[in-house]
């Protein structure tokens, strides 16, 4: 089925709000307007003002009533127009979605869905453009899952509002009008990471839209005989270190590739426990390509210089095979 | 708001339930001095936020819920889990850590849970609590259940962000959250006149067109009136309502506070206030005899003893269990 991954959430959101009339969603423009990026255009007429909640800009309030009513049985979706705006509900996201549970002794979960674009690449400057989302993943208590195809932005939705915890997912503003064929409209798993192109001679490790930059960095390299291997990690919190690893040990040599940057971050994180588990599988230092240590700056040519691009990439396993 | 009108009731049964409301505030006051003193003695650790002074509020507020409403406090809440019918074992044991607390000895002093009860903190984040009481009374209009989910704060959140957005949307989308804010005064050490533009903390929420009015803290029986009054019109669908107690702690903030921000001439007029003297005064004025005030006392008392035996007799966590929970165990 052709679709876009606009139109893949659109048609999980519908399909959750249908079967499930605990579901409902709510956030800043979701219903009158139709969603910021016009995800859930057409859900108000259909499901009716109870169910498609506009709000007033109170991103604390409105998150924390999502957990409130996760709490009192309901199976709420809270879109948050922007990662950078989630910083105003950090408190309810990070003091109480995340630690309820644990506090608690176990008495309470928060089964809440909180979806929030992400990233860079449309100039909209520093406000507007950043990928906050390896900080969440440093948040013990939370899930946050980065779908980059068709059939994530579709089916992880749905997985999401199954789990008993929080889950946050982070749909990379730039992906909305890819268009693609659907193959798969079902459900997927949360728990593993994904090769997408399989190859035998450096591991990438991705996310989110930088998948699609590694996947094109790839086809260039495969035509100087180089073999990619690039793994979509799908779930930033847990960490599918298994896939990962199994794809060091064969190919000996990893890039990770991500775009927030590179101070204190998941690619960070990743970097460290391959060295922990995997160092004497390596025969080359591991190389990162992240964003520049500044703000998303509004200029074209200033956000693509500031941005992981494909050619960065290319350069990036090139090293990584002393091949420069 | 009109003024509250009391519901009559035969002469016995307003006795028994004047002792009641005096029992359940001995019960605050004497397990908190003896939480004081396990402080003093290192049984009890981190912050210790005495509520002493402030007893009709949660004791008179909680009057006026039924079992299946719920309950969001402060980091200032042994009063209201008392008040609530969690278990002075359950708390206390909580107090000490261990596993049969109410919180399995994870959260301590100021994170108290309990299901049962549908009681959700014992939020130490000053604010954190509202919004997640709209959310409860959301989830209660959603699936048209006549509950009522009292959120309790000081008027130190009054100058949070959170506490404009709740009472906004919870005016807004007609919730039935009974706002209860226990003003007494001090943020910490900053005396209200210090921290905010307005006051009168109920102008504020009758901003946001909600009934609104403040009512004497230190009189228990004034404030159940008043939170019935305010939790049969949220029963009925009329949306949140605001009750101001104006209140005082008589003890410091917490354990480390030398209290060099208030003047010992105030405290010691707003203690001639006690809430307890003063119910103590009105029962004796019914006829009610010294010699059954000493019962409550002393019932009381064996309830604290037993429940500091409790806790002392009570396990810690094992170790290996320190992920636990973390996540919800799947199937």
């Amino acid at each position: 089925m052709k679709t876009t991954y606009r139109e893949a959430v659109r048609s999980a959101l519908h399909e959750a709000l249908a079967r499930d009339p605990r579901v409902f969603l709510m956030g800043e423009d979701v219903g009158r307007y139709g969603g910021t990026y016009a995800v859930s255009k057409g859900l108000l007429a259909e499901f009716g003002p109870e169910r498609i909640r506009d709000t007033p800009l109170s991103e604390s309030t409105f998150v924390g009533a999502g957990i409130g009513a996760a709490l009192g049985g309901m199976r709420p979706i809270v879109e948050v127009m922007t990662v950078n705006f989630s910083l105003l509900a950090l408190d309810q996201i990070v003091n109480n979605a995340a630690t309820l549970r644990h506090m608690s002794g176990g008495q309470f979960s928060i089964p809440l869905v909180i979806r929030m674009a992400t990233g860079a690449g449309r100039q909209l400057a520093a406000q507007h453009a950043h990928s906050l989302e390896g900080w969440y993943a440093h948040i013990p208590g939370l899930r946050i899952v980065t779908p980059a195809t068709l059939e994530d932005a579709r089916g992880m939705l749905w997985t999401a509002l199954q789990d008993p915890d929080p889950v946050l997912i982070f749909e990379h503003q730039t992906l909305y009008n890819m268009e693609g064929t659907l193959e798969n409209g079902g459900p997927v798993d949360l728990d593993r990471a994904a090769i997408r192109r399989p190859g035998k001679d450096v591991t990438l490790v991705t996310y989110g839209a930088t998948l699609w930059k590694s996947l094109e960095a790839s086809e260039t390299l495969a035509r100087d005989g180089i073999d990619v291997e690039v793994i979509d990690l799908r779930t930033l919190r847990p960490l599918d270190m298994k896939t990962i690893i199994g794809s060091v040990q064969k190919t000996r040599r990893v890039a990770i590739v991500d775009e927030g940057w590179k101070s204190g971050s998941l690619s960070a994180e990743i970097a460290a426990r391959i060295v922990e588990s995997a160092f004497y599988d390596l025969d080359a230092p591991i190389v990162r390509v992240c964003t520049a240590e500044v703000p998303i700056p509004y200029p074209k040519h200033l956000e693509d210089a500031a941005l992981p691009q494909p050619h960065s990439i290319a350069a990036a396993v090139r090293q990584v095979l002393a091949r420069e | 708001m009109t003024l509250p009108v009391a519901t009559p009731q035969p002469p016995h049964a307003r006795d028994e339930h004047d002792r009641t409301l005096l029992r359940e505030m001995v019960r605050i006051r004497r397990f908190e001095e003896k939480c004081a003193e396990l402080y003093s003695a290192g049984k009890i650790r981190g912050f210790l936020h005495l509520y002493i002074g402030e007893e009709a509020v949660a004791v008179g507020a909680m009057q006026a819920l039924e079992p299946d409403d719920a309950v969001v406090a402060t980091y200032r809440e042994h009063g209201h889990a008392l008040a609530r019918g969690i278990s002075a074992d359950a708390l206390m044991a909580e107090m000490y850590g261990k596993r049969q607390g109410c919180s399995r000895g994870r959260g301590g002093s100021m994170h108290v849970f309990d299901a049962a009860t549908r009681f959700y903190g014992g939020n130490a984040i000053v604010g954190g609590g509202l919004p997640v009481a709209v959310g409860l009374a959301l989830a209660d209009k959603l699936q048209q259940r006549p509950r009522v989910t009292a959120c309790f704060f000081g008027d130190g959140a009054v100058a949070e962000g959170e506490f404009h957005e709740s009472l906004n949307l919870a005016a807004l989308w007609k919730l039935p959250v009974l706002f209860v804010c226990e003003n007494n005064l001090y943020a910490m050490g900053t005396r209200i006149e210090r921290a905010q533009s307005e006051t009168d903390l109920s102008a504020k929420a009758r901003a946001y067109r909600m009934p609104a009015e403040p009512v004497d803290g230190m009189d228990v029986a004034a404030v159940e009136a008043s939170v019935r009054h305010a939790a049969e019109s949220i029963r009925r669908g009329e949306g949140p309502v605001f009750v101001e107690c104006r209140t005082y702690r008589f003890r410091a903030h917490s354990m480390f506070d030398p209290e060099l921000y208030r003047d010992k001439t105030e405290v010691e007029s707003w203690k001639s206030r006690d809430p307890i003297a003063t119910h103590v005064a009105r029962l004796k004025a019914a006829g009610v005899t010294d010699e059954t005030l000493a019962a409550i006392e002393r019932d009381v008392a064996d309830e604290i003893a037993r429940c500091v035996a409790f806790a002392e007799s009570a396990d810690w966590e094992p170790v290996e269990d320190l992920l636990k929970d973390v996540y919800t165990p799947r199937p």
